[in-house]
């Protein structure tokens, strides 16, 4: 086993995490929805300016939360992408740097790879399963064979499930970020009462776009006390398609395990709806601890344990790469 | 200016294509038209047009989306969330426009003072649930 040190910059979170023979003894996470918030999105500049003010500060926590010296560190590893290159860089080049000072192997971990691996976090084992990543940047679905045995099954072809969330949070001029916006009004909603369109019900990928463009032409048309139907309608559309793709997955790759992870995966109708039916479908579903769901470093060491376990290590020549694919 | 018809998506994304042929280092394509009227879906076929293999999806959450491998880097932009122009200044807009490669970008009409004068614009209007006008 071994110390790993962790960084997370590939969009608006700044994180750092050590992990210490597999148990989390810091991950820090320095939020940056609140100064995002006035600009009602992420913006790379502002992103990638704030990463190099939190990055040494979280560094420096880790460590005394950790209460290691920078010594013991065996690994270090950063996101290498997908993401945006300016925030990548940020994170990338401090843990390269970190590598060559020490002379410590450098891990570049596929910030996808992060999150579909979460779901296990603690574990040494992985089995093969069908892995569903939902957050606001990506929407796809993974077959996993084993750690860096990854095939993707399908994937998003417009809009991200989470970006949909935030996309109709806007058109019904609730705030950012949407989703726990629209989970919260939809409880009190009745999900039967509009019917919007569950697209691509035959393909392996996702749409979003049409759902999207639903929602808008139906809002002119309504009066009245709206805002609790149109989200649960809403958020059910993207539940239904969700669960759907997934078992077809699990079914077709013939996995008896299905996992969950991204930041729409911390959504609890999605949660319960996704278990009931695996349970329906005889099939295990593991899903990420919700403060593995955001953006966090945590996962991204875990993925670096992991590799590293295996005897992997990148060069620190390896580029950062905005659209790193996963397979 | 020349106005188009297109009927599905896919028209759209094929209009795109046609697009991409008249497209050199430096352009700079402002896309403007509501939610849903296929700014995204013309991006698909410019994209592909230029040779990029790349997955093309909406940078609204991003807000820049990088596509390589074609015969010009593509940069992809959506101002569809940004509220001022500070904002919008901030995405340092200028080193892409002048870079090496070309800027396609959707809601330009929010900050048109942001785009530069020899930018092409091109406008997506929702005819019917299917139908959309583009005008380049």
């Amino acid at each position: 086993m071994a110390t790993i040190l962790a960084l997370e910059t590939s969009c608006d979170e700044t994180a750092v995490a050590i992990l210490r023979d597999g148990e989390l003894v810091a991950s820090e996470v320095a939020s940056q929805v609140a100064a995002h918030e006035k600009y009602g999105g992420v913006v790379p500049e502002v992103a990638s300016r704030n990463h190099l003010v939190h990055a040494p500060r979280l560094l420096e926590h880790a460590l005394d939360r950790a209460k290691i010296d920078i010594d013991q560190v065996d690994a270090f590893a950063a996101t290498s992408g997908p993401g945006l290159a300016s925030s990548l860089m940020i994170g990338a080049s401090i843990a390269k740097g970190l590598a060559i000072a020490r002379g410590k192997p450098y891990l570049a971990i596929n910030h996808l790879e992060g999150h579909l691996l979460s779901p296990f976090f603690g574990e040494a084992n992985i089995r093969p399963n069908v892995s569903l990543i939902v957050s606001g940047g990506h929407t796809m679905s993974i077959f996993v064979r084993a750690v860096g045995d990854y095939e993707i099954v399908g994937r998003t072809v417009d809009d991200a499930a989470g970006e949909a969330f935030d996309k109709v949070a806007k058109l019904l001029g609730l705030n950012y970020p949407g989703g726990p916006e629209i989970e919260k009004r939809a409880r009190a909603g009745d999900a039967k009462r509009f019917d919007l369109p569950r697209s691509m019900p035959d393909s392996t990928n996702f749409s979003f776009s049409g759902l999207k463009t639903s929602v808008r032409y139906l809002l002119p048309k309504l009066r009245g006390n709206y805002l609790a139907d149109v989200c649960a309608s809403f958020q059910q559309a993207v539940i239904d398609v969700l669960v759907q793709k997934t078992l077809a997955a699990a079914r077709k790759y013939d996995v008896d395990l299905v996992t969950i992870s991204g930041g729409v995966s911390c959504n609890e109708a999605f949660r319960q709806q996704m278990a009931r039916a695996c349970a329906k479908d005889r099939r295990e579903l593991k899903t990420a601890p919700p403060s593995l769901c955001t953006d966090n470093a945590a996962m991204i060491a875990f993925a670096a344990a992991l590799q590293f376990a295996k005897g992997s290590a990148s060069s620190v020549q390896e580029e950062i790469d905005p659209n790193l694919a996963l397979a | 200016m020349a106005t188009f018809t297109s009927n599905s998506a896919a028209e759209t994304e094929s209009l795109g294509r046609d697009f991409a042929r008249k497209i050199d280092k430096g352009d700079v394509v402002a896309l403007r038209g509501d939610l849903g009227s296929g700014k995204t879906q013309f991006v698909k076929g410019v994209v592909a047009g230029l040779g990029s293999g790349n997955e093309v999806t909406s940078p609204t959450f991003t807000l820049i989306h990088e596509y390589s491998g074609g015969r010009l880097p593509i940069y992809h932009f959506d101002f569809f969330r940004i509220e001022d122009r500070q904002s919008a200044e901030r995405l340092g807009l200028d080193e892409y426009f002048f870079g090496d490669g070309v800027c396609l970008i959707e809601w330009a009409d929010k900050f048109p003072e942001l785009i530069p004068p020899n930018a092409k614009w091109i406008s997506f209007t929702t005819k019917s649930e299917t139908e959309r006008e583009i005008a380049t």
